[in-house]
C-alpha cells in the first residue's frame, strides 16, 4: 500500500523514468486532458461570407452555439485555406457589437426604442403599402407602367441568391418597385 | 509520436496575415491594441503576449518592370514569425514553477494554469517571443497548437495560410524540403535566399525554420541566438570567484582593521 | 457584365480560379488579387512556381506586385491605352493566334460602309447625337447580307472593312511611345511586358487575365474590360485551359446578385426589364426585340415565359400574355445613383437597405447621408448598427451642426440580420459557382435572414391585396408565394426557393434538369434559366454537393450554366474538333462516340459534330451555328472583337481620360467618354478638366486585405481592426517632400466634393510617373473607415463624385484628382 502510494510520488516517478521534469511528467491535469475545443462539436459545411473567392468553411457548433469556424480542406477552390477575414468569421458572428434586437427611431426622436419584431414588420408593411398607394402609376399615355418610383431598395451582393430572388420577385414583380440596386453594377 | 516543426517560406508569403487571425481565433487570443505603427502594413509590431504569429513587412524601393519575385530585387517581402520552440529553450529552463514543458511533438508549451507570472521566461527567451500580458499578469506565447496536434490536426496558422508559406510537418522531412527549396531558389537566380535554421547555435535547433531572401536579421531572426543557460557555467564560476574575492576582501579589511590602533 | 457579355455572350468570368495554375502567363490588372482575393491567389502562386510569368499592372506597388515577376506602374485611368498597346503589339508582332481568330472571332466579318471610327472622327464614333448625348448605333452593325446571302465576311482578313482591318486601324496609334506618353510606363518596361504576355498564346500556351473593380470603376469601365476581351480573343486564350478572363468579384454573391439581380434594368438570367416604349407594348414585341433567330437567344421566349410562370403561377396564361403587363416598366435611370439624387431632392418616401452601408461605401457619401434625412422612412437590415442606420444621430453632418437630429423626420427601422452560419442559402462565387450553405445555428435574439423578412413582408402585403381588383394589384395577387416555413422563427424553406429558381414542369411540378427543357407555352416555370439544373430532383441540390472530381472540381457545387467550369470550351479544340495540343486539351470531339467529350462539361450541343455546317440564313437556334462556332449566345457564334450591338459608347474601346484628369486626351480631342454621366450639381461638383491647378494630383481608392468594403463586416471585429487600425494615405517620398508631408503625421486630402484627414504613409511603393513630359504624383487611399466601430477614420468616399459609366452606371473611384496638404499639428484631430 505504502509502496504503491510512494510509486505515484512524482519525484520517484521522475527519478525512475529518467525524465528531467520538463516533459509530460510536468504537465498539469489540464494540459494532459487538453483537447481541441471542437473535438466533439457538430460540423456544418459552409461558404465564407466575405469576398467572392468562395472558400469552403467548416462550422463547428455545439448545442446551437458556434464553437469555431475554419477552412474546409475538401474545397477544390480554397483547399482548406482562409484569408484573415475568412479566418475571422467566428468573431463576425459572435462579437459583442452584433445586433440582436429590432430598433426603431420615431420621426424627430433623439433615441432608439425597441420594437417587437412582429409589430415592426406590420409597421413596415403599412408604410410600404401607403407609399405605393400614393405613388403608383398604372399606365402612362395608354402604355403599361405598373410601377412606383418613390420606394427603393439597395443591397444584394452580400445576400443569398434565394434572398435576391425573393427581393426582386416581391418588390418588382409583385409591387412594381423599379428602384432596385446593389453593389454589383459590374 | 512524430516530432514536428514549422517551415515558414517567406518567398511564398503574400503578407495577408491570415496566420495572425487564425491563431487568435483558435487560441482565443485578445487583440493587441489598435495602434497604427507606420511600419509598412504592420500594425501588430512583433510576436508577443497577444500576437503569437506575426507577419513582418520589409520594404525596399521597387523599380518599374520588376516585381517582387524578380531574382535581383526583392522589393517588398513578408515573413510570418512565430515562437521557435527551441531544443534548448531558455524560457523552459528559466521557468521556476514548471509551467513550461516540452510536449511529445517537441514543442515548448506554456501551461497557463501553472504560470504564476514571475516573468523569468521573458528575459530568458533569445528571440523575444514570450511576454507577460498586461492585465492578466501571466506569460503567453505560441502553443504550437498542442491541443490540435494531439489529435493530428495542423496548427491553425499553417492550416489557414493561403499560399503554403507556412508549412507544418515532421521536422526532418521539412528540413530536407527547406534545403531543397533554397537550392531551387538559387537555381532561379535568387542567390540571396537562405535557410534560417538555428541548429548550430546554443539553442540547439528549433522547431521553426525560415526561408528568407536577404539578411535574416531584417525579419527579426538573430544571426546567433543564444540560450542564456549556456552562460551558466561561466556565470557560476564568476560568481564563485566574486564570492571568494568578497570573502577574501572582507577578511583583509577585517584583519587590516584589527591591526589599526584604536582611537 | 456587358463588357464580358457583349464580347463572349455571358456576363461572367470565363474560367475557374483553379485553372489559373495551368497558365503560362497571368496578367493581373485592375486588381490587387493577392490582397483582395488571397485564397484565390494561391492558384497564381502555383502557376508562378511552375514557371508562369506573373505580371501586375497597377498604379501602386501592392502585395500583388510583390509576388509578381513584372510590376508595371501606370497612371490611374489609362488602362485602355495600356491594353490597346498590348493589342497593337500582338497585331504588329505576329502574336495573333490566327487560326483561332479566323474561325472563332468576328475578325472576318465586314462592317457597314457608313461606320466611322474614333480615328476618323477625332474621338467619336459615327452616330453621335450631341443633342441627346447618345449614340445611334445603327452604323456600327455588320454589313447586311444581300439577297439570299450571308453576312459578308473575308476569311483572308484583307478587306479594309473586315473587323480585323478595322481593329488594326483603330489601334494603330497605340504604340509603345503612346503608352509611355499617356500611361507613364517606360517604353522598355512596356515592351518587356508585351513580349511576356503575348508569348502565352498559340497551340501550346495560354495566358489568363484577372481583373476586378480596378477595371470596372471607371467612367469607361466596360470598354476597359472590352480591351481585355479583344486581347484575349486575339491571343486565342478564351475557352482554353490556363486562359480566359477571371473577373474577380468583391462580395460573396456579387456574381449571384447580377445573375439573379437586385438591379433595376434586368430580370433573372440577364433578361432585360421591359421598358416604357414601343419594344414592350406587348409580349410579342418584347420577345421579338430580344430574341435572335440563331444562337441560344432563339430561346428567349422560353426563358422569359418560364420566369413569368414562376412569378405568377396559374394566373399567367396565354390570354393575359403570361402576366407581361403586371411587370413594371422602366424609363430612364432607376439605379442607385439615379434614385439617390431623387432622394436628395426629397422625391423619395422609403428605402430598404440590406447588407450595404452607403453612408460610408457609396461615392459622395456625404450627399448619400444627407439624402437619407429626406426620407420618410428607412429600413436597414444588418448584423451591426452601421453608419447608414445611425445617420440621424451620428454623422459628420450631425457633429458639425449642419444637421440636427430633432430636425430629421426620417423614421428608421433597424432589423438585426442573420449571418452566413445562421441561415441556409446559396452564394454564387466569382467563377459562377453556386455553393449552398447549410444553416449551422440559430441567429441570436431577433436576428433573422433576409428570406424571413421578405417572406413575412410578402405575406402581409398579399393579404392586403386580396379582394382588391384594381389593376395595380393583379400582379401582387397573382404572385406565387407558398413557401413552407420551418423552425421556431418560421424561416421559409430555402430549398423550395432554389427549386423555384431551378424550374419545374407544369402542371406536374417535376423539377427540370436544365434550361434545355424550358418551353414557351406555359408548361414550364423557371425563376432563373441560367441556374436551371442546380436542383434536378427533389433529393439532389447540386449546389450542396461536396464530392469534387478532377482539377475543375466537378461534383463540388454547380457552375452556371450546365455545370460548365470553363465557358466557350468548344474553342479549346481546333475547328476539326481535336485539341489544339495535348498540353492544352480540355474538350474534344470523339468521332467514335459521335459526341463532345473531355475534362469539362462541353459548352456546346453534345452531339453537334464539328463537320455540321452552319446555316445562319434559315437555321434556328444553336444548331444553326454549325459545329465550329464556340460562342453560342451570339447569333453568329463568334467571339466579338468588334461589338456591333449592345453597347452605348461604341463598338470598340478607345482612350478617354477620366472625368477628372490632370491631362488632356493625347489621342484625340474628345476628352472623356461622351456617353458617361457626370451628374454634376452643386452637391456633386467636379474639378475643371483637364488640369485643374487646385487639384494637381491623381487620387485612387482601394481596399486592403485586412478589411472588407465599407467596414460593416470588419471594423467591429477586434482581430481585423487591430491589423489596420487607422485610415492612412499612401504617398511617395517625392510628393511628401514637395507637399511638406511627414510620415505618420496627418494630411488633408481635398477634392471638390469635400475633404478628409488621414495619416500619412510615405512609401517608395508609390512612384511619381512621367506623363506627357511632366512628373505626376498619385495619392492612394483605402476606403474602409467610418466613424463607428472599433477603429474609425474619415469617410474616403466623401471625396468621390457620383458619376455613371454609360452601360452599367458604375461610378468612377479609381482615377480622380485631389490636393494633399499637411495638417498643422495644433489642429490635428484626436
Amino acid at each position: 500500500m505504502l509502496r504503491k502510494l510512494l510509486s505515484q510520488w512524482p519525484l520517484l516517478r521522475q527519478i525512475r523514468s529518467g525524465a528531467d521534469g520538463t516533459g509530460v511528467e510536468a504537465m498539469s491535469v489540464r494540459t494532459r486532458d487538453l483537447a481541441p475545443k471542437n473535438v466533439d462539436a457538430e460540423v456544418t459545411r459552409s461558404i465564407c461570407p466575405y469576398c467572392a473567392v468562395g472558400c469552403g468553411q467548416l462550422i463547428f457548433h455545439k448545442h446551437n452555439k458556434l464553437v469555431s469556424i475554419e477552412g474546409d480542406p475538401g474545397s477544390p477552390i480554397s483547399r482548406g485555406r482562409l484569408c484573415p477575414k475568412g479566418a475571422d468569421t467566428f468573431e463576425l458572428h459572435t462579437h459583442p457589437a452584433r445586433l440582436t434586437r429590432v430598433k426603431y427611431r420615431a420621426p424627430h426622436s433623439l433615441k432608439w426604442e425597441y420594437l417587437d419584431p412582429e409589430t415592426a414588420m406590420d409597421m413596415v408593411a403599412d408604410r410600404l403599402w401607403d407609399a405605393r398607394e400614393r405613388s403608383f402609376e398604372e399606365s402612362r399615355d395608354g402604355q403599361t407602367l405598373m410601377r412606383t418610383t418613390t420606394v427603393a431598395h439597395l443591397g444584394g451582393a452580400t445576400l443569398d441568391d434565394e434572398e435576391n430572388y425573393l427581393i426582386k420577385k416581391l418588390f418588382t414583380a409583385g409591387l412594381g418597385m423599379v428602384c432596385i440596386s446593389n453593389q454589383a453594377r459590374i | 509520436m512524430r516530432v514536428t516543426a514549422f517551415l515558414t517560406d517567406s518567398t511564398l508569403c503574400i503578407g495577408c496575415k491570415a496566420c495572425e487571425v487564425a491563431c487568435k481565433e483558435w487560441n482565443e487570443v485578445p487583440d493587441d491594441g489598435f495602434d497604427w505603427s507606420g511600419f509598412s502594413y504592420d500594425n501588430t509590431g512583433s510576436v508577443g503576449h497577444s500576437t503569437w504569429r506575426h507577419v513582418k513587412f520589409v520594404e525596399q524601393a521597387p523599380e518599374a518592370g520588376l516585381g517582387g519575385n524578380d531574382p535581383d530585387l526583392a522589393s517588398w517581402t513578408f515573413s510570418s514569425d512565430v515562437c521557435k520552440h527551441c531544443e534548448n529553450a531558455g524560457c523552459l529552463e528559466a521557468c521556476p514553477t514548471g509551467a513550461i514543458v516540452r510536449t511529445e511533438f517537441g514543442g515548448v508549451f506554456l501551461q497557463p494554469d501553472i504560470c504564476n507570472g514571475c516573468g523569468y521566461c521573458v528575459v530568458a527567451c533569445p528571440f523575444g517571443v514570450v511576454e507577460k500580458r498586461p492585465g492578466d499578469g501571466r506569460a503567453f506565447k505560441c502553443t504550437f497548437c498542442y491541443d490540435r496536434q494531439k489529435v493530428g490536426l495542423t496548427p491553425a496558422c499553417a492550416k489557414a495560410c493561403p499560399t503554403e508559406s507556412i508549412q507544418f510537418g515532421e521536422i526532418e522531412s521539412l528540413r530536407l524540403k527547406a534545403k531543397e527549396r533554397v537550392q531551387e531558389l538559387h537555381a532561379r537566380g535568387m542567390e540571396d535566399a537562405t535557410l534560417y535554421d538555428a541548429a548550430d547555435s546554443s539553442v540547439g535547433g528549433t522547431h521553426a525554420m525560415f526561408v528568407v531572401r536577404g539578411d535574416p536579421r531584417a525579419y527579426n531572426l538573430p544571426p546567433n541566438p543564444e540560450c542564456p543557460t549556456v552562460y551558466l557555467k561561466k556565470a557560476w564560476t564568476s560568481s564563485a570567484v566574486a564570492a571568494a574575492l568578497l570573502v577574501g576582501g572582507s577578511l583583509i579589511a577585517f584583519l587590516a582593521d584589527r591591526k589599526r590602533p584604536s582611537r | 457584365m456587358p463588357g464580358l457579355g457583349t464580347s463572349f455572350g455571358r456576363g461572367g468570368a470565363t474560367t475557374a480560379q483553379q485553372d489559373l495554375a495551368n497558365s503560362d502567363a497571368i496578367l493581373i490588372m485592375g486588381s490587387s488579387m493577392a490582397e483582395n482575393h488571397p485564397v484565390g491567389f494561391q492558384w497564381v502562386m502555383e502557376a508562378r512556381e511552375r514557371g508562369a510569368t506573373v505580371i501586375h499592372v497597377d498604379p501602386r506597388f501592392t502585395r500583388t506586385s510583390a509576388m509578381a515577376d513584372i510590376w508595371v506602374p501606370l497612371r490611374a485611368g489609362t488602362d485602355t491605352v495600356f491594353l490597346g498597346g498590348l493589342i497593337h503589339y500582338a497585331l504588329t508582332h505576329d502574336k495573333v493566334f490566327r487560326e483561332y481568330v479566323v474561325h472563332y472571332t468576328n475578325a472576318a466579318t465586314l462592317v457597314r460602309d457608313d461606320f466611322q471610327d474614333t480615328e476618323d472622327l477625332d474621338g467619336l464614333f459615327s452616330g453621335w447625337d450631341e443633342a441627346t448625348r447618345q449614340y445611334d448605333p445603327t452604323s456600327w452593325k455588320y454589313r447586311e447580307a444581300e439577297g439570299e446571302g450571308l453576312t459578308p465576311a473575308d476569311p483572308t482578313l484583307q478587306d479594309p472593312k473586315c473587323v480585323y482591318q478595322v481593329l488594326k486601324r483603330h489601334f494603330s496609334r497605340y504604340t509603345p511611345e503612346m503608352v509611355e506618353r499617356i500611361c507613364g510606363v517606360p517604353r522598355d518596361v512596356f515592351v518587356k511586358t508585351a513580349e511576356a504576355f503575348t508569348a502565352a498564346s498559340g497551340h501550346e500556351k495560354t495566358g489568363a487575365l484577372c481583373y476586378a473593380v480596378g477595371f470596372t470603376q471607371h467612367s469607361n469601365g466596360v470598354q476597359i474590360i472590352r480591351s481585355a476581351a479583344i486581347l484575349q480573343l486575339l491571343l486565342g486564350n478564351i475557352g482554353r485551359p490556363g486562359g480566359g478572363i477571371l473577373a474577380l468579384r468583391g462580395h460573396a454573391s456579387i456574381q449571384g446578385s447580377t445573375d439573379i439581380p437586385t438591379l433595376f434594368d434586368i430580370l433573372p438570367g440577364y433578361l432585360p426589364m421591359p421598358a416604357l416604349g414601343p419594344d414592350s407594348l406587348d409580349l410579342q414585341s418584347y420577345v421579338a426585340k430580344n430574341s435572335s433567330q440563331t444562337g441560344l437567344w432563339a430561346n428567349f421566349d422560353k426563358y422569359f415565359i418560364s420566369l413569368l410562370k414562376a412569378y405568377y403561377g396559374e394566373s399567367a396564361t396565354p390570354e393575359n400574355q403570361y402576366g407581361f403587363h403586371w411587370l413594371p416598366r422602366i424609363s430612364g435611370d432607376h439605379s442607385h445613383f439615379g434614385y439617390w439624387l431623387d432622394m436628395a431632392d426629397g422625391k423619395m418616401e422609403g428605402l430598404f437597405v440590406m447588407g450595404q452601408n452607403p453612408a460610408v461605401g457609396a461615392p459622395n457619401a456625404r450627399l448619400e447621408r444627407r439624402a437619407l434625412a429626406k426620407l420618410k422612412w428607412l429600413v436597414v437590415r444588418e448584423m451591426v448598427e452601421t453608419e447608414t442606420a445611425a445617420f440621424w444621430y451620428d454623422s459628420p453632418e450631425i457633429s458639425s451642426g449642419e444637421l440636427a437630429t430633432e430636425d430629421i423626420a426620417t423614421e428608421v427601422f433597424l432589423f438585426p440580420a442573420a449571418g452566413s452560419a445562421e441561415k441556409a442559402g446559396t452564394f454564387t462565387n466569382t467563377q459562377r459557382l453556386l455553393q449552398f450553405r447549410e444553416k449551422a445555428v440559430d441567429p441570436p435574439g431577433e436576428a433573422r435572414s433576409e428570406a424571413w423578412f421578405m417572406h413575412h413582408l410578402a405575406r402581409r402585403l398579399k393579404a392586403r391585396a386580396v379582394g382588391d381588383a384594381r389593376p395595380r394589384n393583379a400582379g401582387l395577387n397573382a404572385l406565387t408565394w407558398n413557401y413552407a416555413t420551418e423552425g421556431r422563427h418560421h424561416e421559409p424553406v430555402i430549398a423550395e426557393v432554389l427549386q423555384e429558381i431551378n424550374g419545374r414542369s407544369l402542371p406536374g411540378g417535376e423539377l427540370l434538369e436544365g434550361s434545355a427543357q424550358l418551353k414557351n407555352d406555359g408548361t414550364t416555370a423557371c425563376g432563373c434559366w441560367i441556374y436551371s439544373g442546380v436542383f434536378p430532383s427533389p433529393g439532389r441540390n447540386r449546389a450542396n454537393e461536396r464530392s469534387p472530381k478532377g482539377y475543375l472540381g466537378h461534383g463540388w457545387g454547380f457552375a452556371w450554366p450546365n455545370d460548365i467550369r470553363i465557358l466557350y470550351n468548344r474553342a479549346s479544340a481546333a475547328p476539326d474538333g481535336s485539341p489544339w495540343s495535348e498540353r492544352k486539351k480540355l474538350v474534344w470531339w470523339s468521332e467514335q462516340d459521335r459526341r463532345w467529350d473531355g475534362l469539362d462539361t462541353p459548352d456546346y450541343p453534345r452531339d453537334l459534330s464539328p463537320a455540321a455546317p452552319a446555316d445562319l440564313r434559315a437555321g434556328i437556334g444553336v444548331t444553326a451555328l454549325g459545329g465550329q462556332n464556340p460562342f453560342i449566345l451570339h447569333a453568329d457564334g463568334k467571339g466579338w472583337l468588334y461589338v456591333p450591338t449592345g453597347l452605348k459608347d461604341g463598338p470598340l474601346p478607345t482612350h478617354y481620360e477620366a472625368l477628372e484628369s490632370p491631362f488632356p486626351n493625347a489621342m484625340h480631342s474628345q476628352q472623356c467618354d461622351p456617353a458617361a454621366q457626370t451628374m454634376a450639381r452643386p452637391d456633386n461638383l467636379y474639378a475643371d478638366s483637364p488640369g485643374d491647378p487646385r487639384y494637381p494630383h491623381i487620387l485612387t481608392t482601394y481596399r486592403l486585405t485586412e478589411h472588407h468594403t465599407a467596414g460593416g463586416m470588419s471594423r467591429t471585429l477586434s482581430h481585423l481592426a487591430e491589423l489596420q487600425p487607422e485610415l492612412f494615405t499612401e504617398v511617395s517620398p517625392e510628393l511628401a517632400a514637395e507637399a511638406g508631408l511627414d510620415h505618420g503625421a496627418m494630411a488633408r486630402v481635398v477634392t471638390p466634393r469635400g475633404e478628409i484627414v488621414a495619416r500619412v504613409l510615405v512609401t517608395q511603393r508609390m512612384h511619381p510617373l512621367w506623363v506627357q513630359g511632366r512628373r505626376i504624383h498619385q495619392v492612394g487611399l483605402p476606403y474602409h473607415w467610418g466613424y463607428r466601430g472599433l477603429v474609425t477614420g474619415d469617410v474616403v468616399n466623401d471625396l468621390l463624385a457620383i458619376s455613371e459609366e454609360p452601360n452599367v452606371r458604375i461610378n468612377e473611384t479609381k482615377a480622380l484628382v485631389c490636393a494633399i496638404l499637411p495638417v498643422a499639428v495644433e489642429t490635428e484631430r484626436a
